[in-house]
């Protein structure tokens, strides 16, 4: 029970918190203080505080869109194991619900991007259906080579104990595993090196720019859900990366927000460190990543 | 017992439309008997086809009549009950479509359409219930002949004509494989008819024949790619409530010959199972990037049909190699999706044919880049078309995701394995787990390509601006077009809430098809999920909706003034700005040229101040347009080239008899 409540606490209050850490280690790499670390949290508060302005082109769908891709994303996370805790809800072959809910928030925002009939939002909505093209087929090649290494087909298993035995077994597939995650969690995420979310206007390529038009209470959902859709992405590179567990539920608990957080701050990095890639390369490094979790998954069979 | 309430629901089917004829040519009446009889042909015949699925239970009914060989011997079973379901329900939903949408008041087509739609869905019902191999095949022929003319409805138009003339020939061809079929399923049991052969008279090479032919004969009423070219065409072309019912239903039927075939051979050779999974992958794959393609939504919805019955197919594979490797895990899962897919795909593309239809009535274009804003317009037809959308890019809280689950989890329990320590990976099916494991990643490629291609299709009809005048000056589709698309909305929902009660259904025709074994695999445990998947799908429809109410109230959506969409300041954004389905698609396109290869037709911007600049893009098909009509045209060429001989001239033709008759006297 308070596993389980600690489970939706983290899940539900942590997310923003890799945000800020992000902004924290640019602001660092940059020679500046920064926004305080909880400055996310404000900024969700003050979005809630706010009165919408809808455009006259907007129907229903301008407001579902974020909604229903907030909700599919908590329905995904509930699949979720956090950490070395097993997920509330698991059963044999979850992980296709959890990328077919993932799929869903990603109609929707789409959706309600095209809603608008603006120009610019159309451009990121192509952008990300595309995108979303390249990176399903590199997560599921992901996936089975862990179905490989563990036995198991629900997420739970997949990321549970048996990480350890990849790492020891099967070192080279996990590190490719590893990486090519980390890449398509960037991708799906919208980070530098695929899009900057920090510009605006048809700089911003993908994520931002779908959601010009939205404004108080709506946007605070779509950016509470892009945190929380980066922290289950987290959750995942870092269950692989550094697969913990103590048997002190307190300890482990420690160990994956501390994870967590080192992840956000590997982001940071990584965002400090590089340019965005010009559109035409970001094919290019989705397909490398697809390949790199698909030649793991090769590199189990022929064992 | 329960033959005779389905038989009388299939006589119905066949003779609404004849009886409708006898209704005078002006008025109403014509249309509503017609709508009435059709319904109440799908009531009789869906609830007895639901019994026979619940209660089980075989019953034959035998007539004999006068043909040489055949007689009319009718059978129904579990399997047959599967597919008698969508042949009941789908064509009756249309028929009250029809009353709107092809009336005899507007359509001078009307009266003969409604015949031969009639004859089309009885047809079809007796296809499935047919067990001598004679019958079948009379059967199969008025359905592929009553769909040909229901095709031609307008075939004032010459795109129609040549429409129904690809789909006549290339059924035809299909037919000629059946026919050599059954030649050799009665060289294999002495029978014309479509019972279990006997593993005795059965040799290797015969079964292998037997299965290639099926799988030309019914891949082409499928529309299995490379055999699909007669559908894009035929299901653009024809009326939207017959795409419907040809893309619901009809290429079930192929399906249908399939599995028939299947369950008719005793015993399975692996590398036909791997046969059927690459077509399927391949079909699946390429349809919907060719759907992607695409600036007509009706042969959207066509290319999107090739994907579906790839997955089908697909799935179809899958439990023929769990048949070959004994695993009835595999067997079962398998069958069990591509069954529910078969009713999945009936409800919800015969939901976004009946939607594009109401477009088409209330825009008049079936061109994507002209529409836009319909949601404002037709409130009720943009929701059942996002309903329809969802369900068929399997997304969760609704009915494909549910079928597709059932394969993925079929192949996972293959692909995925024992663990590094464990032996069974690879089993009896040749160790090549890897095939099993590519499957799932097409078939997650697939997925995320339906995603573009609905999403697609969705934003560019139904959100944003309208695109043209046809646009705004769109009306609400009538009670009579909207309460079939309820219908159908209605059980795509609830199949995706209560998955487990759905397939629990399915239980009989997978014990029979896929052995006993393979039921009492899917009773043990394996279909737990799906009470999680459905509780999961009430969790986001119910969270999603509330939410998007809460939301409205709290951000005070409704008080605050509506000024125009941002669009980066700009202060005199047009709707032809807006990012069209040509430009939505181009990014995917570009990723995918080496399949699509899309020819341009452009005229640059040239010059200080450009006259005219113009650009014109065009996925063609691979098979039809690049492979067939090239082929056929160079035929054509080589025998005009003999015409050279034919003069018409008298002297001329007494040369030609001389000569040959001075070359035979040579050669004797």
């Amino acid at each position: 029970m308070i596993d389980l409540t600690l489970h939706f606490l983290v899940l539900l209050l942590m997310p923003p918190l890799l945000l800020g850490v992000i902004i924290k280690t640019k602001a660092f790499f940059g020679g500046r203080v920064g926004a305080p670390v909880l400055q996310p949290y404000f900024d969700l508060l003050k979005l809630l505080r706010k009165q919408m302005v809808l455009s006259r082109t907007t129907s229903w769908m301008f407001l579902a869109g974020p909604v229903v891709t907030l909700v599919a994303t908590l329905a995904a996370s509930l699949l979720l194991p956090l950490g070395e805790r097993a997920a509330p809800v698991r059963f044999a072959g979850d992980f296709v619900l959890f990328a077919y809910l993932l799929a869903l928030g990603r109609f929707f925002t789409v959706a309600a991007a095209l809603d608008t009939g603006s120009a610019f939002e159309g451009m990121g909505a192509a952008r990300e259906i595309t995108f979303s093209c390249l990176s399903e087929p590199a997560v599921f090649l992901g996936l089975l080579a862990l179905a490989r290494i563990t036995g198991s087909l629900e997420l739970s298993g997949l990321l549970g104990p048996k990480v350890v035995d990849g790492w020891i077994a099967a070192a080279p597939t996990m590190v490719m595993l590893v990486v090519g995650l980390f890449v398509v969690a960037l991708a799906e995420n919208c980070r530098i090196p695929f899009d900057d979310p920090n510009t605006h206007l048809e700089l911003t390529m993908i994520h931002e720019v779908m959601v010009l038009d939205h404004s108080g209470p709506a946007l605070g959902i779509i950016e509470y859900g892009a945190a929380v859709k980066l922290f289950l992405f987290g959750a995942v590179v870092v269950r692989l990366a550094a697969p913990v567990s103590t048997g002190n539920p307190l300890l482990d608990w420690g160990a994956f927000v501390l994870a967590m957080v080192l992840f956000a701050a590997l982001v940071g990095v990584v965002e400090s460190g590089m340019a965005r890639l010009r559109l035409t390369y970001v094919p290019n490094l989705l397909i490398g990543a697809g390949a790199l979790t698909g030649l793991g998954f090769v590199l189990l069979l022929m064992r | 017992m329960t033959l005779t309430p389905v038989v009388v629901g299939a006589g119905l089917l066949a003779a609404s439309g004849l009886i409708s004829l006898l209704a005078p040519r002006a008025g109403r009446l014509g249309d509503l008997v017609f709508a009435a009889l059709m319904v109440a042909g799908g009531l009789v015949g869906s609830v007895a086809a639901a019994a026979a699925l619940v209660r089980g239970g075989d019953a034959d009914l035998v007539v004999e009549w006068l043909l040489p060989w055949g007689r009319i011997w009718l059978h129904v079973d579990a399997l047959s009950a599967v597919f008698l379901l969508p042949v009941f329900v789908v064509p009756a939903l249309g028929a009250v479509y029809a009353v709107a949408y092809w009336s005899s008041g507007h359509n001078r087509s009307a009266r003969p359409l409604r015949a031969f739609y009639g004859l089309l869905a009885g047809a079809m019902a007796f296809v499935v219930l047919a067990k001598d191999g004679v019958f079948f095949l009379v059967a199969w022929e008025v359905m592929a002949l009553s769909a040909f003319f229901a095709v031609a409805a307008e075939d004032g138009k010459p795109e129609v004509r040549r429409a129904a003339w690809v789909y006549l020939v290339a059924t035809h061809v299909g037919t000629l494989a059946l026919i050599a079929m059954f030649a050799l399923v009665r060289r294999a049991s002495g029978r014309f008819d479509l019972a279990p052969l006997e593993v005795a008279g059965l040799s290797g090479s015969l079964a292998t024949g037997i299965f290639l032919l099926a799988l030309v004969g019914f891949g082409v009423k499928a529309g299995v790619m490379p055999l699909h070219v007669w559908l894009p065409g035929a299901h653009a072309n024809a009326p939207s409530h017959v795409s419907a019912v040809l893309s619901g239903v009809m290429l079930k039927m192929g399906v249908y010959g399939l599995v028939r075939v299947g369950w008719m051979l005793p015993e399975i050779t692996a590398w036909w199972g791997w046969l059927l999974l690459s077509l399927g992958a391949g079909s699946a794959v390429l349809g919907i990037a060719l759907a992607i393609g695409q600036h007509d939504y009706k042969r959207l919805l066509a290319y999107s049909s090739i994907e579906n019955i790839g997955v089908i197919t697909l799935g179809l594979g899958a439990a023929l190699l769990g048949r070959a490797a004994g695993d009835p895990v595999l067997t079962g899962l398998a069958l069990a999706g591509v069954f529910l897919h078969v009713w999945n795909h009936a409800l919800f593309k015969s939901l976004l044919f009946l939607v594009a239809g109401s477009v088409l009535h209330a825009t008049g274009t079936r061109r994507m880049e002209s529409l836009g804003g319909l949601a404002h317009t037709m409130p009720w037809t943009a929701a059942l078309a996002c309903v329809g959308c969802a369900a068929i890019g399997a997304m969760p809280p609704l009915n494909g995701f549910v079928s597709e689950w059932l394969i993925y989890r079929g192949l996972l329990s293959r692909a995925g394995g024992a663990g590094l320590g464990g032996a069974g990976l690879g089993g009896a099916v040749g160790g090549f787990n890897g095939g099993f494991a590519a499957a799932v990643v097409v078939l997650a490629l697939t997925g995320a390509l339906a995603v573009v291609a609905f999403a697609r299709l969705f934003g560019t009809v139904f959100l944003g601006s309208g695109r043209s005048e046809a646009a705004p000056r769109a009306h609400e589709a009538p009670a009579a077009m909207l309460a079939p698309g309820l219908v159908l909305g209605a059980a795509c929902v609830a199949i995706g809430l209560m998955p487990l009660a759905a397939v629990r259904l399915l239980g009989r025709a997978v014990a029979l098809a896929g052995g006993g074994a393979s039921a009492d695999a899917l009773g043990s445990g394996l279909l737990a999920p799906l009470s999680a998947i459905g509780a999961l799908s009430a969790i986001v429809l119910g969270g999603a909706a509330g939410a998007t109410l809460v939301l409205r109230w709290w951000g005070g959506a409704a008080r605050g003034a509506r000024p125009g969409t941002w669009d980066c300041g700009y202060a005199r954004p047009s709707s032809r700005m807006q990012y069209g389905e040509s430009s939505l698609a181009q990014t995917a396109i570009g990723l995918l040229v080496w399949v699509l290869a899309p020819r341009r037709r452009a005229t640059p911007i040239s010059g200080a101040f450009p006259r005219t600049a113009s650009l014109r893009t065009r996925v063609p098909d691979p098979v039809l347009d690049r492979a067939i009509l090239p082929a056929v045209r160079r035929a054509t060429r080589l025998v005009m080239s003999l015409r050279r001989l034919q003069r018409g001239k008298v002297q001329v033709y007494m040369l030609y008899i001389l000569l040959v008759v001075l070359v035979l006297l040579l050669l004797v």
